[in-house]
């Protein structure tokens, strides 16, 4: 399949089948299960950046009536090695583990120390205070690059740098990334201009509204079943039963409806501590986090230092490319790095290329990862280094993007060659767009940028039962965030030949499906799609051979026109179709319930290419910005439901202009984060942005049986360099700081 | 013979050796050579994704390998 047809189903835009539930209320969060005799469970969280735990005495809280477990570090197996967690930079299983819960030592302000269950929240809350935790305050480590310093504080004194051969000291360095093509100093010899930079990115959450928050019910046997806010529970489960010691066997996950993830949801912090203590005591027990702890102890993904420099000749060909990246870990090595090295110049045919990077530990909470992890960090800065250069070159941003495009044919910079890709389509189409078109307005400036993410496939799994009406139950297990089951009925019907309301979809437990990995690296409609395509075929091949049955003819005689099985050549001409509904209502006559499974693990994922720009005005009195206009234009492969497309596009704008824009982590010299609230971790609000215009550009991507890209990670990588490049041409400075924001641009304006 | 290219993080395991080439006929043969050939590299194996003409994989065993095949290994991508 590749070639762009003409669908039923697919491309329609039908509500989402959760919607009601969700805008009245109905729908069911992670913190909104009740069971009998639940109590609460809180945490106790480091309040120093550094620190060795001397001591933990839970004692005092188990005295406390009401408090009916408490545990600590020292409640958790010990350790063991090897295994890893699954979502990008996700790390081994002991260092989550030890995320989870510090043992002798607390690496970021906010790590969780101890936790109590009480029969009430305020009692669990005077329960932490009773926790006595004796600590050796040390000395936080917090410049990324200060870290990187042979001499540098350590965070962990066995943490030594990944290389074959075992340094002989240890290092806050836990991983370093290289890519090379060509010859770089004969590059940048032929080059008729140099821009040479450096840009920092400031760490930022994900800013899901819903924070993390689960319940665990466990039994005297350790079995039981968790409910929790995820973007995958089979991942979960493992993730837990791997930091606990349990046969994954034993717990039953169930995912809840979740109110965001954006890669923050792949990691457990809870899960692990609810059934310690719904074990301890015999109870569920409920836990949610306040917005504080999600702050704190959750997400985000990496700030990064990137020191870039390009040459290109006065036609605008790039001839060489050299970059430099330092990636915060946090508190444990992973972070996104590798990905970031991969992707900075994936949107471009380049000759010769550099790129190195780092995953450097810091007294910060460990990143997780977020939408495209590493690649807004590492494309902000070539992106804007390119607009720096199409401003010396005097020509368009755009077509000094086109002059260099990677095309089908391309080799990648991390190694194959592309397959049909969108980039130069894009880049056409923001080219003729009517927001490019028009005259920038007075006082703005427009800012242009590529996007790139890769996409990836991975296991899923799915059934598609059909009801004894004909009408068609498709369960699968990829939690639902933008909109999934929508565009799996939209599948299961476009492959049926039936229509969209006669499906419905369910995401199943642990218990009720086959595995699935995360609903993250914009894998679900792909992978699952896949999935649930193979399952609705598997259906038509039963009917197929029932109809055949009653028929009595062979299986092969048998074709499946438009949701029914029709006779095929050398079939008596008496014999008429047979529709889902009717094959289903004599399904006890040919075999009984008609049902159809598939279990995949989906390659052949399509990458996602994207041009965004936009027009910004900035006050150069106050520092204000505004966003006047912004366009998002990204190949998405076959648009299943190009209002969820759409949505993505959007949302990954908003967050990307987000980050751009105001929101950072600040943290003063101890290393606690100053601003752990939305009022003062600024997200983007409906009032601060224009509708975000998108257009998809549908190549189809050849190895899925509807074309899909995947569409969710790609739509945030522009939005920085937009803004970045946007705000430079406004204020006619070179902006290399993020996040743009009042004071940054003032103080840059002062200098 | 098809063409196999390694990358940054396996030159220090392959003595420099950036390229070279196979008549394995699918991915396991080739991993399997691989391995025999530098030893030390067993572990990076395991946990590397592969593009074989293009197409990346994530987690590859049987995938065909034909004699014009171009075989990149690349560091796993998961995402957000």
């Amino acid at each position: 399949m590749a070639e762009a047809v003409d669908y039923k189903q697919i491309g329609s835009r039908p509500v989402r089948p959760d919607g009601v539930d969700k805008v009245t209320g109905r729908a069911r969060f992670g913190a909104d299960l009740v069971l009998p005799n639940m109590i609460y469970g809180k945490v106790l969280r480091s309040p120093h950046a550094h620190a060795r735990i001397k001591s933990i005495d839970v004692s005092g809280a188990l005295a406390i009536d009401g408090v009916m477990a408490a545990i600590s570090g020292s409640d958790f197996p010990g350790g063991r090695s090897g295994g890893e967690v699954v979502g990008e930079g996700g790390g081994t299983v002991d260092d989550v583990a030890k995320n989870v819960m510090a043992r002798d030592k607390v690496l970021y302000h906010g790590h969780a120390v101890a936790a109590v269950a009480a029969k009430t929240t305020a009692i669990a809350e005077s329960a932490l205070a009773a926790i006595k935790v004796e600590y050796e305050v040390l000395e936080p480590v917090l410049d990324v690059v200060a870290a990187m310093a042979e001499d540098a504080i350590l965070v962990d004194e066995n943490q030594y740098t990944n290389l074959p051969e075992k340094p002989e000291k240890p290092s806050n360095i836990a991983n370093v990334g290289h890519l090379e093509r060509g010859n770089v100093g004969e590059g940048f010899e032929q080059a008729d201009v140099l821009i040479e930079r450096e840009y920092k990115v400031p760490m930022a959450h994900q800013g899901y509204i819903e924070p993390h928050a689960c319940v665990a019910s466990i039994d005297e046997t350790g079995r039981g079943t968790v409910w929790l806010s995820t973007q995958g529970h089979f991942d979960a489960r493992a993730a837990t039963a791997s930091i606990l010691g349990r046969n994954i066997a034993d717990l039953k996950f169930v995912a809840s409806e979740i109110g965001g993830g954006f890669g923050g949801k792949t990691v457990v912090y809870l899960e692990p501590l609810a059934i310690l203590m719904s074990e301890k005591a015999n109870r569920p027990v409920k836990m949610q986090m306040s917005r504080e702890e999600v702050f704190r102890a959750t997400g985000p993904t990496s700030g990064t230092v990137t020191r870039i420099k390009v040459g290109l000749k006065n036609d605008g060909s790039i001839t060489a490319a050299q970059a430099w990246s330092a990636f915060e870990a946090g508190a444990f090595a992973g972070a996104p790095h590798m990905p970031g090295i991969m992707s900075i110049y994936a949107p471009y045919d380049l000759e010769n290329f550099v790129v190195d990077a780092f995953d450097v530990l810091v007294n910060k909470p460990k990143v997780a990862a977020y939408r495209a992890p590493g690649a807004p960090q590492t494309m902000h800065a070539f992106e804007c280094a390119l607009d720096e250069a199409a401003i010396a070159l005097d020509m368009d941003p755009l077509d000094l993007r086109l002059k260099n495009a990677a095309e089908e044919g391309t080799t990648a910079p991390y190694g194959p060659k592309f397959p049909a890709i969108g980039f130069k389509a894009c880049i056409e189409a923001a080219k003729k767009h009517p927001n490019y078109t028009k005259p920038v307005p007075e006082g703005a400036g427009r800012g242009v940028s590529a996007g790139f993410w890769f996409n990836v496939g991975m296991q899923s799994s799915a059934e598609v039962n059909i009801n004894e009406n004909g009408t068609v139950m498709v369960i699968e297990g990829s939690p639902d965030i933008g909109g999934s089951r929508a565009s799996m009925c939209l599948m299961a019907a476009e492959t049926l030949g039936v229509e969209y309301d006669q499906v419905r979809a369910q995401v199943g437990d642990t218990e009720s499906t086959g595995f699935c990995n995360v609903t993250g690296g914009s894998r679900t409609t792909f992978a699952t799609g896949m999935a649930v395509t193979q399952a609705c075929e598997d259906v038509i091949a039963e009917c197929k051979q029932r109809a055949a049955k009653l028929w009595g003819v062979d299986d092969d005689q048998v074709e499946w026109e438009d949701g029914s099985a029709v006779p095929g050549p050398g079939v008596n001409a008496d014999v008429k179709p047979m529709s889902l509904a009717e094959l289903a209502g004599s399904a006890a006559k040919t075999g009984g319930p008609i049902q159809g499974r598939a279990s995949l693990n989906a390659q052949g994922a399509g990458a996602s290419f994207a041009v965004n720009f936009a027009d910004i005005a900035v006050d150069k009195e106050t520092g204000k910005v505004d966003v006047l206009s912004y366009t998002a234009i990204q190949d998405a492969g076959t648009a299943i439901h190009p209002a969820y497309v759409e949505g993505q596009m959007q949302g990954g704008a908003a967050q990307g202009i987000g980050w751009a824009l105001n929101e950072e982590y600040i943290f003063n010299a101890d290393g606690v984060m100053e601003n752990p609230g939305f009022l003062d971790y600024r997200i983007p609000v409906a009032s601060d942005l224009p509708m975000i215009d998108t257009e998809i550009v549908e190549v189809p991507n050849p190895s899925h049986p509807y074309g899909v890209r995947g569409v969710g990670e790609t739509p945030i990588v522009a939005p920085l360099a937009v803004c970045g490049n946007a705000v430079s041409r406004a204020v006619g400075l070179r902006l290399t700081d993020l996040p743009l924001s009042p004071p940054s641009i003032l103080a840059a304006l002062d200098d | 013979m098809a063409k196999v290219v390694l990358p940054d993080s396996f030159l220090s395991y392959t003595d420099g050796v950036r390229e070279c080439v196979t008549r394995a006929e699918d991915y396991r043969s080739l991993v399997n050579e691989l391995k025999e050939r530098w030893p030390d590299l067993t572990d990076s194996l395991e946990k590397t994704a592969v593009a074989i003409d293009g197409q990346i994989y994530q987690d590859a065993l049987l995938e065909p390998i034909l004699p014009d095949s171009e075989v990149f290994f690349m560091a796993r991508i998961e995402g957000g």
